[in-house]
């Protein structure tokens, strides 16, 4: 059994698809996809998109990481700037009408008990940037695009932030900012985030799937309805 | 069958104070939600409720005739203004137990109420709960206590629980001569007028505690919710005698101090059964063949129920209880009538304690409507309701022996209790030292977002309320020697609580003997209905 951590300082890290927003990186992807440019540009993607969407379910269902990494991809050609200017339109039309109606609440209470508070998403940083503006989190650990000359490869600079490699970075996190790991919260929708969960003193489930609604019940975490 | 003649000289009709002897019938005691049916020693007591009081005639007539002649205030049409605002605070859940058949008597004084004030002009009025820190009604339950018409009108702009957590939704008031925090609600205390609802259960209830406690915050209650104040209280059903009430007084008068407050208080009986149930009120002596009949019919089918379905089924039996008296008007004058009712209705004296006491524990708790009676609210029942159901004398000795007959499980339901699982599982097997648990982790269960978050929008529990059962159990964890759970399914249950565990009663009043001496005088406390010991010494 670990000491408990004499530091004070706590966190609440938060999942966010499906945590506090209703979408996921698909949703965001074909925001993306149809806001291509060209006519044929937004044609060609939205249907190589569609097409995928059989191969994104069956690899998300196996492995988030390998869903990721095909996922990104996708991203490739975009140029920086355009992925920034639609980063903060996809937020408006896509994101803020889907965040959870009680996921502010929640935020505001952990941060009145004194908690920092940090998104943790395997989503692209760029596309996160205007939730965590908007909802006021201190912070956000998320995956980073590679670009170069301004345009992104589709290759996601590793570590990716998903599973396991999640709960590491939340543990870097608490270390490199003097965090009590055993006296943070976090708070995820999915069984795929059950190290994260696993890694703090605190794990909540959030509108939980099936997998992380049995997990919860059986470590006995509190489950959280959001929507 | 034991004859006439026999059963004659068993007992005194009039008494409530049975002698166990030989031929005595066996006596039926709630475990859980089951029935044993135990022989006792010879010479043991078993001290039985009052009858029920006869309930009053004309419910609406005597709802009007409080609230036209009030105690110490101008009656209410007299208080009332067009345009004011006005806010109506109501017990929660918790009270009575089990809930009432409808009408629930709090729908009946809206129905009068409301119509008052709506002939009067006042149309800014809110109906609050006033759940403090407990579980926030569900929609169904809330339409259940004020009625369809009432429910349809007011839900939910103006029908809804007090959230003791919305940062925007307390007051802070002046503090108390002994720095205690006031703080209420801000709707209640910025209306022109409170009517506080209150339906007074046991002598606990009611008075200053109504606004004070359940319209309150948690800041608020941490100066009589904590275990120094449970401690230096003989007994918190004797508010004359409590620490408890005495700092609650001290909130309550500041609140009168600064804002107007009309209360309505109702006394009901203790008649928790009727109809073919009827006979779980009666003593054992009294009961016909046909009783027994009864008795062994319900325990087999009870035996033959998965235990999920049992509680839904005990759930479901409302109690027929019936009001025996309203007072209403100002706190102190009013309450003073109402505990009179109380003590009418559930004072039963008693000469001398006993070493060893025999509760057997109901499916129920104030804590547990429609859901599970866990393993802290058994100790809650045992240590803090049933140990404190006395007039400042315990019923037990000091240094004597509790026995519980409870299954003891190891349930807990994920929606209304969350915190009561960490508290059980993580707490507890580190320290039971009330003192050393609300320094070390009181405010960090308070503040847990999640708990927070699950006591604001879900039906759970504030996360400082395990710990608030385990002070209600520290007078009783104080006072007694032993607490014994008899049929306890587990070993692990009563070790986390410090208890020990015994297959049967019989077995655990051997233990208790061993330990308070083969001359033990022992009571068995027939709980419920509720009665509360008045021990002579």
């Amino acid at each position: 059994m670990s000491k408990p951590s004499s530091k004070s300082a706590k966190a609440a890290f938060y999942d966010v698809d499906g945590t506090l927003v209703k979408t996921n990186i698909v949703h965001t992807y074909g925001y993306y996809a149809m806001n291509r440019g060209s006519l044929w540009g937004i044609a060609g993607r939205t249907l190589a998109a569609v097409a995928s969407v059989p191969i994104f379910a069956a690899l998300d269902a196996v492995d988030r990481k390998i869903f990721n990494e095909f996922f990104y991809r996708y991203y490739a050609g975009l140029s920086e700037d355009r992925l920034l200017t639609l980063a903060e339109e996809m937020f408006e039309d896509l994101v803020k009408p889907a965040i959870f109606p009680k996921a502010r609440d929640l935020i505001e209470e952990a941060r009145r008990s004194g908690c920092k508070i940090v998104f943790v998403t395997g989503a692209l940083d760029f596309t996160v940037r205007p939730l965590v503006k908007y909802l006021e989190a201190d912070d956000l650990i998320a995956n980073k695009m590679q670009y170069v000359g301004g345009i992104a490869t589709g290759k996601v600079i590793p570590p990716i932030i998903e599973g396991a490699n999640k709960a590491n970075a939340v543990r870097e996190y608490c270390v490199r900012e003097g965090l009590a790991l055993d006296k943070s919260f976090a708070y995820s929708d999915s069984g795929s985030d059950y190290a994260m969960l696993a890694v703090v003193g605190r794990p909540t489930a959030v509108n939980p799937d099936i997998r992380l609604r049995a997990l919860a019940r059986a470590y006995q975490w509190p489950i959280l309805d959001l929507r | 069958m034991r004859s006439l003649k026999t059963l004659r000289k068993l007992y005194d009709e009039e008494s409530h104070v049975v002698v166990t002897e030989r031929g005595s019938p066996p006596r039926v005691l709630f475990s859980g939600e089951d029935f044993l049916l135990e022989d006792l020693p010879i010479g043991a007591r078993v001290i039985y409720p009052r009858a029920p009081l006869e309930g009053v005639p004309n419910l609406r007539a005597t709802i009007r005739y409080a609230i036209n002649h009030p105690e110490g205030m101008e009656p209410l049409h007299a208080l009332l203004r067009p345009g004011m605002k006005v806010t109506v605070a109501l017990d929660d859940i918790s009270l009575p137990l089990p809930p009432m058949r409808t009408p629930d008597v709090r729908q009946s004084i809206l129905e009068i109420v409301l119509e008052l004030l709506a002939d009067s002009g006042v149309d800014d009025v809110h109906l609050i709960i006033a759940n403090s820190l407990h579980r926030r009604m569900t929609e169904a339950e809330m339409r259940r206590m004020v009625g369809e018409k009432i429910y349809r009108s007011f839900y939910p702009e103006r029908y809804y629980n007090h959230d003791a957590e919305d940062p925007a939704g307390i007051v802070e008031l002046e503090r108390t001569g002994h720095g205690e925090v006031v703080a209420i609600n801000r709707r209640a205390a910025e209306s022109d007028l409170i009517v506080y609802v209150n339906i007074n259960l046991v002598p606990m209830d009611g008075g200053h505690k109504s606004v004070g406690t359940g319209l309150a915050n948690y800041e608020s209650l941490r100066a009589h919710h904590n275990p120094t104040v449970i401690r230096e209280s003989d007994s918190y059903m004797e508010p004359a005698r409590s620490a408890l009430h005495r700092s609650t007084e001290r909130i309550g008068r500041v609140i009168d101090r600064h804002l107007k407050v009309f209360h309505i208080e109702t006394a009901i009986n203790n008649r928790m059964f009727d109809g073919q149930l009827a006979f779980l009120g009666k003593k054992e002596e009294d009961y016909t063949e046909f009783d027994r009949l009864k008795l062994q019919g319900l325990r087999y089918t009870l035996s033959k129920m998965p235990r999920a379905a049992k509680r839904k089924l005990f759930m479901s039996i409302p109690a027929p209880y019936e009001v025996i008296g309203i007072h209403a008007g100002a706190t102190e004058p009013t309450h003073a009538k109402t505990l009179e009712l109380c003590w009418r209705q559930y004072a039963v004296p008693v000469e001398g304690q006993s070493d060893i006491v025999i509760y057997g524990v109901p499916y129920i708790s104030p804590y547990n409507v429609n859901s599970i009676l866990n393993p802290l609210l058994v100790q809650v029942m045992g240590l803090g309701y049933f140990f404190n159901l006395n007039r400042g004398v315990p019923l037990v000795k000091k240094g004597g022996v509790i026995i519980l007959c409870h299954p003891a499980y190891d349930e807990f339901d994920p929606e209304h209790h969350p915190s009561y699982i960490e508290f059980f599982n993580r707490l507890l097997p580190e320290t039971r030292d009330a003192l050393v648990l609300e320094r070390k982790y009181e405010r960090e269960f308070a503040t847990n977002p999640s708990y927070v978050h699950l006591y604001r929008k879900g039906n759970a529990y504030h996360g400082a309320h395990p710990f608030y059962m385990w002070y209600w159990g520290e007078n009783g964890r104080q006072h007694v020697g032993k607490v014994i759970v008899a049929g306890a399914e587990n070993n692990h249950v009563p070790e986390i609580l410090g208890w020990q565990r015994t297959d049967t009663l019989a077995e655990a009043i051997d233990i208790a003997r061993g330990f308070a001496g083969r001359s033990a005088e022992i009571s068995l406390v027939h709980l419920p209905p509720i009665l509360q010991t008045d021990v002579s010494l």
